[in-house]
C-alpha cells in the first residue's frame, strides 16, 4: 500500500519553496514578493514575542524548581542530619509540578525546565514520557539511555569505551545505574580544577539525578510503584530527584500510589500559571499593542477566543491560528503590503502600482470615504493615482495613531468596568477589546448599564481608578493625551478639595440634628417629613457633581477614541476579517458537512433538478444520497431486500424513459450494482455496518439526520 | 410548530409557535456576532426564558435554543464562499434514536417515486402537525406500539390494551395486513404459517407497485386525524420506546428470495463502469474548485501545518491530482490507508527503506521513528511529502499507529496531507495528537464515488472472496514444493471436515505433526514449522493460542473456496 516518489532532477531550496508557493498562489500578482517578506518577518518578530512571554511566565516556576532542587541535593552534598534522616524513612524528594489541562502547552515548559536544569544544576536530566514506558524494563531502558548519553556529551569523545557500553546496551538495572553514577562522579571529583570544563564547574560536585516524568496521569501504576520502591531502597547512593508533571490535580498523586509507596516520596507543590492567565497576557502584547501593524478582526478574535475556551485552553493553538491569520490576509490581500511598519508605509504607498491603486479604490472603507469628500476632490482620489497614494499615505497614518490611542483609551475603560459590580462589559480586557470592535460600544445597553454603576462609584474607588487612568495614559508615548492627563489630574486635586469641604459640612450638619432633641411626636413627623422631602429634591453635592463630571468626560473619550475599527478609512489593510475561514480550518465539522452532502446534495451540485423545498428530496438525487435518505427510516436493523426494492422503485421512476424501454434483466443488475455501491459507501462512512443477527440485514449505527 | 391539544392537563394551556427550520437557520447565522460576554449578560433572561419554554415545549426544541446559543457563542459565519452547510445545528445531525415504523421505507421509496417533478412530500404539507425536523416520530410510535400490541395479541397476551386501541385493532386495518409481513428479529417466535404467510405476501409484493397501493397517502391521513390525541409522541417516551423493546421489526425477506445472482467483485465493476455517473458537470466543477486551492495547500504545508481533507466522496483522485500536479519534483510517499494490510510498520519501513536508503531492521516501530526523526533533524536538506489515503481506515486508526503517524507528521521537513471519511473519524484524535498533527481542515466534498476504497471491503452483497483468493491460492501453491501442498492439503481437508463445527479452533500443531508424519511429509518438527513460516508469510494460514497454550492452525477462507481450491487441485495431480 505503500508506494515512494523519488524525483530524478534536483531540488530547489526550501526557502525559494515558500516563497515561489506564496507567488504562484496569489494570482493578483501584485507585491508578492515583498508581501511575502513582510508576512514571514512578521510571523517571526510575533514567534520570538511569544516565546519570550512563555519564558517570562515560567521564570517563578523554573526558579522556585531551582531552588528546590538545589536545596534537596546540598543535602545530600553535607550529609547534614536532615538528610540522613531522611535516609532512614528512604524518602525520595520529588516535585510535583501542577500544569493544567492544557497537555499541548507542556512541551515548552519542559524543554525550558531541563535547559534551565543543565545549565544550573545538574547535567544528569532524563525525561520520560508515558507512551515510551509501558514496563519498567523500557522505563530504565530509556532513562538510562538518556542520561548516559548526556554523560558522553559532557565528557565529549575522549573515552569511547563509554560510548561502546551504551551500545552494548549493558544490563539495565539499578546497581548498574549507581556504578555508573559513581565512575562518572569520581571521575570529575579526580579531575584538576585546572582541567574542569565551564559545564562541569556549574555544576556541584556530585549533582544529583533528576528524573522528570512529563505525563504522570498516563504512566501505570504498577510501573511508577515499582520504580518509586526500587529507587527508594538506593536513595543513599545515588541521590534522586523525580519531577512529577501533573495536569489534573495534586490529589492523583494519592490515586495513583498507594499509601506505603507515596510514603516514600517527600513531595513539594509547584503550580504554574493558569493558561487563561497566559493567554491574557499573550492578547496583552500581541494584539493590544501598537508594536504590530497587523490586527484581528472581532469575529476572527472572537473565533480564536472560544476555541480556546471550549476546546482546548491551549495557548500553542491559540498562536497557531494567529500564524493561519497572519498567513492568510497576506496572501489574500493584495493590499497586505501596506501592513506594515509607520516607517516603511511612505516608501511602500509611493512605489503602488495602478493596480493596486486600484485596488484601494475597490475597499468598501475607502469607497465610504470618498462619499464623503467633496465632488472636487472625489473625482482626484478615483482619478489622479499620484493625489490617491499621498491620501493613503495620510489615512494610513491616522489609522496607526487611532490604534495608538485606542488601546491607551481601551485600558482606561477597562479600570472603570473591572471595578463595577457584575462586570456588565465584562472582567477580562479582551471582552471589552471585543465589544468596541464589534460596533459602537457607546450604543451598547452594556456600556449604558455599567456608565449608571460608574456614577455610583465610592470617592475611594475613583480616585485610584483616576490615578490609573492618569498612569496609563503618561506611559502612552504620544503627545495626544496630554491634555486627557491634564483633566484627570485636575479632577484628582478637586476631588481632593472636596474632601476637605466635606469635613466642614459635616460640622454644619450637626446643629440639624440638635433640633431633633424635641421629643413632641407631630413635630418629629413633620421633621421626618421635610427630611423625606429634601431628600427627594435634594440637590447634588458636590462631589456627585464632580462624579458626573468624571463619567462624562470618560464618555467623552471613549466616544472620541473607541470608534470600531470597521468604521475607519483603509482598515481593510490591517485588519484580518475571514473569521469563516479560519473557523473551517482549525474548527471544522466533518461530521455536519457529510450531513449536508447526503440530505441536500444540492448546496454543491448546482443542478435545478436537484433544488427542492422542505425537507425533502429530490428522486434524481446522486445513488448514495438517495439510499442514505431511505435508511433513516429505518431501525435498528435494516432489511437489504426492502432497501434494494426501495431504492430501485425509486431510481426506476426517476429514470422512467429507460425503465419503459429496456425493462430487461440488464436494467436491474445495473441499479443492483449501483445500490451496492451506494451501500459500501455508507458502510466505509461508518453508518452501517454487516449484522449476523438475521440474514441480510445490515445494522445502523447512527440516530438523526432525518 | 403547532400542535393539538395536549392530552396532559398540565400542559392544555400551551402556546406553539411555528418556526420553520430556514427561520431557525436565519437567526442562528444573524446572530453569528453574538459573543459570550453577552450572553454571560442575557443569561439571566435566558434562563427564565429556558424554564418557560421548558415548560411549554418539548426538549427537542429547548435544547435547540441552547445549541443556538452555543453556536452562536462559536461565531458561526454563513457567508462562506464554498458552503460547507456548517450552519447546521447539531440537532440535525446527531438526534435519539427514534422508534421506526417498519415499511416506512418502502412508503417513502413510492413518494419520491411518485414525485418525480413536484419535489415537495406530499405527506409534510398534509400534516402539518409533523416538523420537518422528525417527521415521523410522532406516527412512529404509535405504529410500532400498534403492531406491537397486535403481535402480542396473537399469542393472546393482551390484558391491558386501552379500549382505545382495542376498539381500533377491531376495525379492519388494510395496514395491519401489510404489516404482517414483518417480523421481529428474534425468529424463533414466530409461528410457522406466518411464515409461509409471509413467503405469499412475498411473491405478491414483488412489484413496487403493489406497495404504493399499500400505503396509499389520504388514508393514512385520515387515520392520523382519528389518532390526534395519541400522537403526542413525546421525546422522552419515544426514546425509552426504541431502546426497551429487544425485537426490530423487520422483514424476513432475503436475498435468495430475490432469485438474484450475487455478483461478484469483477462483474460489478464491469456494470458500474457502464452506468453513467450522475451529475458529472456540476461534480467536475465541485472538483475543479478544490484544485484551485492546491497551491495554497503547498504554501501551508511548507509553513508546517498538516492538512486533512473531509467531506462527502472519494478524495483519492483530488490527492492523485495534487500530487502529480505540484509533487513531481520532490521526495513523496503515497500511503493507501483503505488497503486492508496496510501497517505503520510499512509505512515507516518505506521511509526507511526507499527514502532514507537504511538497510537493516528495527526492534520496534518507536526505535524505527526514532531512526527517522534523527536522520530528518541531521539532514535539513531532506524533505518528504507523505499522502495518506484514508487516514481513519481499520488498519490505521488504532491508538498507537495514530501516535506514530503523528510523531512522523510533527516532523518540520516532513509534509503530510491526509484524508478522513469516516464520521467518527475526529475521534481518533486527543487534544496531544492533535497539536502534533497541526491539522488545517479542508472540506473537499467531491460526490466521487468510492471506487478504489470500497473494492477492498468485504460488502454483503458482493460474493465473498470469490475468484480472486481462490486463484491467488492456487497461484501460491504452485510455486512450493509438493511436500508443502501436500501439507497445506492435508490441513485444509482437515478444516473442511469440520465445517460443521462454528467452535472450531483449528488444528492444533501436535496433531498436525502427527499427520504429516504419518504421510511422510515432514521428519521432524521443524521442517513443518519452517513450512509453516512460509505458509504464514504468503497469509495462506493463520495461527493461533488456544486457551491451553496449543497452537492451532487455520485457514482463513471460507469453506467454498476451500472446496473449489481441493477439486481444482485433484484435477492438477
Amino acid at each position: 500500500g505503500c508506494f515512494v516518489f523519488k524525483p530524478s532532477t534536483k531540488k530547489r531550496r526550501l526557502s525559494d519553496k515558500i516563497a515561489h508557493d506564496f507567488r504562484c498562489t496569489s494570482n493578483d500578482s501584485e507585491d508578492t514578493e515583498l508581501r511575502f517578506v513582510t508576512c514571514q518577518s512578521l510571523w517571526n518578530q510575533i514567534k520570538s514575542e511569544t516565546e519570550k512571554i512563555q519564558e517570562n511566565l515560567n521564570k517563578q516556576l523554573l526558579d522556585n524548581l531551582v531552588s528546590f532542587l538545589s536545596r534537596s541535593h546540598s543535602d545530600f552534598q553535607e550529609k547534614t542530619t536532615e538528610w540522613t534522616c531522611r535516609m532512614k524513612f528512604r524518602e525520595i524528594p520529588t516535585a510535583a509540578l501542577v500544569l493544567g489541562v492544557n497537555v499541548t502547552d507542556h512541551d515548552l515548559t519542559f524543554r525550558g525546565l531541563s535547559d534551565v536544569l543543565q545549565d544550573n544544576i545538574t547535567p544528569y536530566v532524563a525525561l520520560l514520557e508515558a507512551k515510551d514506558c509501558p514496563g519498567i524494563k523500557n522505563l530504565m531502558q530509556k532513562l538510562m539511555g538518556q542520561l548516559m548519553k548526556c554523560d558522553i556529551d559532557v565528557d565529549s569523545l575522549e573515552d569511547e569505551d563509554c560510548v561502546q557500553v551504551s551500545q552494548n546496551r549493558i544490563r539495565c538495572s539499578m546497581p548498574s545505574l549507581i556504578s555508573w553514577y559513581d565512575s562518572v562522579t569520581k571521575k570529575t571529583d579526580s579531575e584538576t580544577p585546572s582541567k574542569k570544563r565551564n559545564s562541569s564547574s556549574r555544576h556541584w560536585q556530585s549533582p544529583p539525578v533528576v528524573v522528570i516524568f512529563r505525563d504522570m496521569e498516563s504512566f501505570t501504576t504498577k510501573v511508577l510503584q515499582d520504580f518509586i520502591v526500587i529507587s527508594s531502597q538506593h536513595i543513599h547512593e545515588l541521590p534522586l530527584v523525580l519531577i512529577f508533571g501533573i495536569a489534573t490535580s495534586p490529589m492523583i498523586i494519592h490515586r495513583l500510589l498507594p499509601h506505603s509507596v507515596s510514603s516514600l516520596l517527600c513531595i513539594e507543590l509547584f503550580q504554574s500559571l493558569s493558561c487563561k492567565e497566559h493567554l491574557s497576557t499573550i492578547i496583552d502584547k500581541l494584539l493590544l499593542t501598537s508594536r504590530f501593524p497587523f490586527k484581528l478582526g472581532e469575529k476572527v478574535l472572537q473565533v480564536l477566543i472560544n476555541i480556546f475556551l471550549y476546546h482546548d485552553f491551549s495557548v500553542q493553538n491559540f498562536i497557531k491560528g494567529f500564524q493561519l491569520c497572519i498567513v492568510e490576509h497576506f496572501y489574500s490581500q493584495p493590499l497586505s503590503v501596506l501592513c506594515c511598519h509607520l516607517a516603511d508605509i511612505k516608501k511602500r504607498v509611493y512605489s503602488l502600482s495602478h493596480d493596486q491603486c486600484e485596488n484601494i479604490r475597490r475597499l468598501p472603507s475607502f469607497r465610504r470615504y470618498v462619499e464623503k469628500q467633496e465632488s472636487g476632490k472625489q473625482i482626484e482620489l478615483l482619478t489622479n493615482d499620484s493625489f490617491l497614494k499621498e491620501e493613503t499615505e495620510k489615512l494610513l497614518e491616522d489609522l496607526h495613531v487611532y490604534h495608538e490611542n485606542y488601546v491607551q483609551i481601551l485600558r482606561c475603560l477597562h479600570v472603570f468596568t473591572s471595578s463595577l459590580p457584575k462586570y456588565p462589559l465584562g472582567k477580562q480586557i479582551r471582552e471589552l477589546h471585543c465589544a468596541c470592535l464589534e460596533n459602537r460600544v457607546w450604543e451598547t445597553e452594556e456600556y449604558e448599564s455599567s456608565l449608571q454603576l460608574a456614577r455610583m462609584l465610592n470617592k475611594t474607588d475613583l480616585v485610584t481608578i483616576l490615578q490609573q487612568c492618569v498612569e496609563i495614559l503618561m506611559s502612552s508615548s504620544g503627545k495626544e493625551f496630554d491634555r486627557a492627563v491634564e483633566k484627570l489630574k485636575e479632577f484628582l486635586t478637586q476631588f481632593q478639595n472636596l474632601e476637605e469641604a466635606s469635613q466642614e459640612r459635616d460640622v454644619s450638619v450637626s446643629p440639624q440634628k440638635e433640633l431633633q432633641k424635641k421629643t413632641d411626636l407631630y413635630h418629629l413627623q413633620k421633621t421626618l417629613l421635610e427630611l423625606k422631602e429634601s431628600r427627594r429634591s435634594k440637590k447634588l453635592t458636590k462631589f456627585e457633581m464632580l462624579r458626573f463630571e468624571v463619567v462624562d468626560y470618560i464618555d467623552s473619550l471613549v466616544r472620541r477614541y473607541l470608534v470600531p475599527a470597521d468604521e475607519r478609512t483603509l482598515q481593510e489593510i490591517a485588519y484580518f476579517n475571514g473569521a469563516a475561514v479560519l473557523r473551517g480550518h482549525l474548527n471544522a465539522a466533518p461530521r455536519t458537512a457529510l450531513h449536508t452532502a447526503l440530505n441536500s446534495p444540492h448546496w454543491y451540485l448546482k443542478n435545478q433538478a436537484l433544488r427542492c423545498d422542505g425537507g425533502g428530496i429530490s428522486n434524481k438525487a446522486p445513488d448514495i444520497c438517495i439510499v442514505y435518505k431511505l435508511h433513516l427510516e429505518c431501525g435498528r436493523l435494516i432489511n437489504l431486500v426492502d432497501w434494494l426494492e426501495a431504492f430501485s422503485t425509486v431510481v426506476m421512476a426517476a429514470e422512467e424513459t429507460n425503465a419503459d424501454a429496456a425493462s430487461s434483466d440488464q436494467v436491474d443488475d445495473v441499479i443492483h450494482a449501483r445500490f451496492i455501491r451506494a451501500v459500501s459507501e455508507l458502510e466505509l462512512l461508518g453508518f452501517i455496518k454487516p449484522s449476523k443477527q438475521k440474514t441480510d440485514h445490515v445494522a445502523r449505527l447512527t440516530w438523526g439526520g432525518c | 410548530m403547532s400542535r393539538p391539544e395536549g392530552m396532559r392537563g398540565s400542559r392544555r394551556s400551551l402556546q406553539v409557535k411555528f418556526v420553520p427550520d430556514e427561520d431557525v437557520l436565519r437567526h442562528i447565522s444573524d446572530d453569528t456576532g453574538t459573543k459570550v460576554r453577552k450572553d454571560k449578560a442575557q443569561l439571566s433572561v435566558n434562563v427564565k426564558r429556558f424554564v418557560k419554554k421548558l415548560e411549554n415545549i418539548s426538549d427537542n426544541e429547548a435544547q435547540e435554543i441552547l445549541e443556538e446559543n452555543y453556536v452562536a457563542a462559536l461565531g458561526i459565519c454563513a457567508q462562506d464562499p464554498v458552503g460547507n452547510g456548517s450552519n447546521i445545528s447539531g440537532g440535525e445531525v446527531y438526534s435519539f434514536q427514534t422508534p421506526k415504523r417498519s415499511n416506512k421505507m418502502a412508503e417513502l421509496a413510492s413518494q419520491l417515486a411518485q414525485t418525480p417533478e413536484k419535489n415537495v412530500a406530499p405527506d409534510d404539507s398534509k400534516c402539518p402537525e409533523k416538523m420537518a425536523k422528525t417527521p415521523q416520530s410522532s406516527s412512529n410510535f404509535m405504529w410500532a406500539e400498534i403492531v406491537w400490541k397486535c403481535n402480542l395479541k396473537k399469542k393472546e397476551f393482551v390484558s391491558s390494551t386501552p379500549y382505545r386501541l382495542r376498539k381500533r385493532l377491531a376495525a379492519p386495518d388494510p395496514y395491519l395486513e401489510s404489516e404482517s409481513e414483518y417480523s421481529a428479529s428474534c425468529s424463533e417466535e414466530e409461528d410457522e404459517d406466518e411464515q409461509k404467510e409471509v413467503s405469499t405476501v412475498l411473491s405478491d409484493q414483488k412489484t413496487p407497485a403493489k406497495i404504493k397501493a399499500a400505503s396509499t397517502p389520504p388514508l393514512r391521513n385520515s387515520l392520523a386525524k382519528k389518532n390526534k390525541e395519541q400522537k403526542m409522541g413525546n421525546l422522552v417516551e419515544e426514546y425509552f420506546e426504541a431502546h426497551s423493546s429487544s425485537k426490530v421489526l423487520t422483514s424476513d425477506r432475503t436475498l435468495q428470495k430475490l432469485r438474484k445472482r450475487r455478483l461478484d467483485q469483477q462483474t460489478l465493476h464491469d456494470l458500474l463502469k457502464n452506468a453513467p455517473l450522475a451529475y458529472a458537470a456540476e461534480i467536475r466543477d465541485l472538483n475543479q474548485q478544490h484544485e484551485s486551492l492546491f497551491s495554497k495547500w503547498m504554501l501551508q504545508l511548507h509553513l508546517g501545518f498538516n492538512i486533512v481533507l473531509y467531506g462527502l466522496g472519494s478524495k483519492r483522485d483530488l490527492l492523485e491530482k495534487f500530487r502529480t500536479s505540484l509533487l513531481q519534483d520532490s521526495v513523496h510517499l503515497v500511503v493507501n490507508g483503505y488497503f486492508p494490510s496496510i501497517t505503520v510498520r510499512s509505512i515507516l519501513n518505506s521511509i526507511t527503506e526507499e527514502v532514507l536508503d537504511h538497510i537493516g531492521t528495527f526492534r520496534s516501530p518507536l526505535d524505527q521513528l526514532e531512526f527517522i526523526t534523527k536522520r530528518f533533524k541531521e539532514d535539513s536538506s531532506l524533505e518528504l511529502y507523505v499522502l495518506i489515503h484514508n487516514l481513519d481506515s481499520q488498519m490505521l486508526r488504532g491508538e498507537r499507529s495514530q501516535q506514530i503517524l503523528a510523531q512522523l507528521s510533527s516532523l518540520p521537513s516532513i509534509y503530510l496531507i491526509a484524508s478522513i471519511d469516516h464520521i467518527n473519524a475526529p475521534l481518533m484524535w486527543d487534544q496531544a495528537k492533535l497539536s502534533l498533527y497541526n491539522w488545517l481542515w479542508y472540506e473537499t466534498t467531491t460526490f466521487n464515488p468510492y471506487v478504489e476504497e470500497t473494492s477492498y471491503e468485504n460488502s454483503l452483497l458482493v460474493q465473498q472472496s470469490g475468484s480472486l483468493a481462490l486463484s491467488s491460492l492456487m497461484h501460491v501453491l504452485h510455486s512450493l514444493t509438493l511436500n508443502a501442498r501436500g501439507i497445506f492439503r492435508l490441513l485444509a481437508q482437515h478444516q473442511l471436515e469440520k465445517k460443521d463445527n462454528p467452535s472450531y479452533p483449528g488444528l492444533s500443531f501436535q496433531d498436525f505433526y502427527q499427520q504429516c508424519r504419518e504421510a511422510f511429509l515432514v521428519n521432524s518438527d521443524l521442517t513443518l514449522r519452517a513450512q509453516l513460516t512460509e505458509f504464514r508469510d504468503h497469509k495462506l494460514i493463520r495461527t493461533k493460542r488456544g486457551a491451553d497454550g496449543v497452537e492451532y492452525l487455520l485457514i482463513p477462507v471460507d469453506d467454498s473456496t476451500l472446496t473449489d481450491f481441493l477439486e481444482k487441485e485433484d484435477e492438477d495431480v
